[in-house]
């Protein structure tokens, strides 16, 4: 798996979320999962359950934080206390990297508790960049960026969403957590080639990956949560890492939520593209080259 | 659905950064703005100008979705998630008041006091100054109302507040109880209720974790078919310590004049002073007050409600 340094050059195998309903599950049964990842927010608080379970969780598991609130395209500067309980809580759990969304999400310190889309703008770009930088700084972790899926585009917009994706990535020098069903779901609802997308950004920088699965509507797709991953995502997927070779992944179900096992087992479908793609040797010799050529130049 | 060729953006010049914050404010008017009774976006903006025409100078159509269709579904989605997020957090509100009432309750609250935090679990952290400001969201169960409110915002605060080292024996040797002052732990709330909403909120639904955060999109919000099923609690005054023993949420019914000396005691009163307005507020002399002082202090410190005041 390629452990590079946005990733903290981990090579965590394929996880899934930390969800409430499989709390009980998992304490009581320790079951095998090569990691989880925990939505920091719901362990930003200052003592209780959440706590509690998640010290449990730690003794046990490879634990990395995913954040739904950083919102780093917002106009507005960062939250200073948001970050001091984000560092309290990347201290307890010793998380090698952190993400967060691509996002704006906040006006004036009012939230909506969204992942709101960016106007495709260099001057969006920079000051998310900038916020990016600045959090890496206080937090001490690398950081990764994530997609959002997205529902609606604005006149604004000076570029693709896939080049402002690597704009940003570029200027603040950090790593994208590339979510190939939100890829999937915005190249529906904005009519665009989502390989064109996977063509367009720095694959090179992925630290992480995420699967989910999606709702499909007569005139839009959601990005739901709810579903096991579809065909074309999983395509999406076997895509990226014959690029770059296997990578952290985790998939994500957020609704009407099954058993851990269910759960689980749909994450571990993504080991037969990996397997596929080792015994092809693709993402190896993709990687060896990627490499020959950045010594080179 | 049908694939079209992506439309290139053609800015006439570069955004600016006091651009960026005005696009911002603008759409995240758009979306914050109530939906109408039919959970629909509403067609006319905040100036009488049709939404469609304001909502189309910023946001670009498709070929499926028009501008205005394509931001109600985040219009939408914000008022599903918070509403759905305060229908979690009060059941026993929902309860009392049914589920009209409450929902426009939520609607009214949300619109004058949306989130100020990066998590949700604070949504309802303004609840009780905005019915108290508000009381005809409440029709006429006013007081069982506030209590409510009051008894389940410190619902909250016992999941997940602050848990200060507790007071252990040690810490009170050889002190003066005229000098001596002690503090509740943060997590603990005292409650004065009029009615014995303990036992009602116990009927309905026993709660032991909170729904976490998630952005996933959700496309209704959550049923409103459930019916009330408990009997409402008649008047009756009892006083509640609201906290948490081994992670899980318990209420405590306290006596008065326990309660009155834990208030005191949060108040900065010294541990004699304490004690001695729980006597006076008793009112009777014939009491073995040493005794019952003794174990209400045995209960709290096992309880591990007591720790050192914070400087």
């Amino acid at each position: 798996m390629p452990a590079n340094r946005f990733n903290a050059f981990t090579d965590l195998g394929i996880g899934i979320g930390l969800r409430v309903p499989h709390y009980r599950h998992i304490l009581d049964n320790k079951p095998t999962c090569d990691w989880f990842e925990v939505i920091s927010e719901n362990y930003m608080c200052d003592g209780g359950r959440p706590l509690e379970v998640l010290d449990e969780i730690l003794e046990q598991y490879k634990v990395v934080q995913h954040g739904v609130s950083m919102y780093f395209g917002s106009a507005d500067k960062l939250n200073r206390e948001h970050l001091k309980r984000l560092k309290n809580l990347v201290k307890r759990t010793k998380t090698p990297f952190l993400s967060d969304h691509l996002c704006w999400g906040s006006v004036d310190g009012t939230y909506s508790h969204d992942l709101l889309p960016m106007p495709y703008t260099f001057a969006a770009a920079k000051l998310t960049a900038q916020h990016v930088r600045e959090a890496r700084d206080f937090l001490e972790v690398p950081i990764c960026v994530e997609n959002v899926s997205s529902y609606a585009e604005y006149h604004v917009s000076e570029m693709t969403e896939w080049e402002f994706l690597s704009e940003v990535v570029e200027r603040a020098d950090c790593g994208m957590l590339l979510d190939v069903n939100n890829i999937y779901v915005s190249s529906r609802n904005h009519s665009f080639d989502p390989y064109d997308y996977l063509r367009g950004v720095p694959l090179e920088r992925v630290g992480q990956m995420h699967i989910a699965g999606h709702s499909k509507y007569e005139k839009y797709i959601l990005d739901t949560h709810d579903h096991p991953v579809l065909d074309p995502v999983w395509k999406m997927y076997e895509h990226v890492i014959e690029r770059i070779g296997p990578v952290n992944t985790l998939l994500e179900w957020d609704a009407h939520i099954p058993s851990f096992d269910e759960v689980h087992n749909e994450a571990l479908k993504a080991n037969q593209f990996v397997a596929r793609v080792l015994k092809n040797g693709n993402g190896l010799r993709n990687r060896q080259r990627e490499r020959h050529e950045a010594l080179t130049v | 659905m049908t694939i079209a060729p992506a439309v290139p953006a053609a800015p006439r010049r570069r955004q600016t950064l006091g651009e960026l914050k005005e696009l911002q404010k603008l759409a995240f008017s758009a979306i914050r703005r109530q939906l109408t009774p039919s959970n629909s976006m509403q067609r006319t903006w905040i100036d009488g100008r049709p939404a469609a025409k304001v909502v189309a100078e910023f946001i670009k159509p498709n070929e499926r979705l028009t501008s205005l269709e394509r931001i109600e579904l985040y219009n939408k989605q914000y008022w599903f998630r918070l509403l759905d997020c305060l229908y979690d957090d009060y059941p026993g509100l929902r309860a009392i008041l049914g589920e009209t009432k409450f929902r426009r309750l939520r609607i009214a609250y949300l619109d004058q006091y949306p989130s100020k935090s990066f998590t949700m679990r604070n949504l309802g952290s303004r609840l009780v100054e905005f019915i108290e400001a508000n009381p005809h969201y409440l029709a006429l169960r006013i007081d069982m109302c506030m209590d409510m409110a009051r008894f389940e915002w410190a619902q909250i605060v016992a999941f997940d507040g602050l848990m200060l080292p507790p007071l252990v024996p040690d810490d009170l040797l050889g002190r003066d109880p005229e000098k001596l002052t002690l503090a509740l732990q943060p997590y603990v709330t005292l409650l004065e209720m009029g009615y014995p909403l303990d036992e009602f909120v116990l009927a309905l639904k026993k709660k032991s974790l909170r729904a976490e955060a998630s952005n996933a999109m959700e496309m209704e919000e959550q049923s409103s078919s459930r019916k009330r099923t408990v009997r409402l609690p008649r008047p009756q005054k009892i006083f509640l310590g609201v906290h948490r023993w081994n992670n899980s949420l318990y209420y405590k019914r306290l006596e008065p004049g326990a309660f009155v000396l834990l208030n005191a005691l949060r108040d900065g009163q010294t541990v004699a002073g304490a004690c001695a307005a729980a006597v006076e507020s008793a009112g009777e002399q014939d009491v073995d007050w040493a005794g019952h002082i003794h174990g209400w202090f045995q209960t709290f410190t096992e309880l591990r409600w007591l720790c050192k005041p914070q400087s």
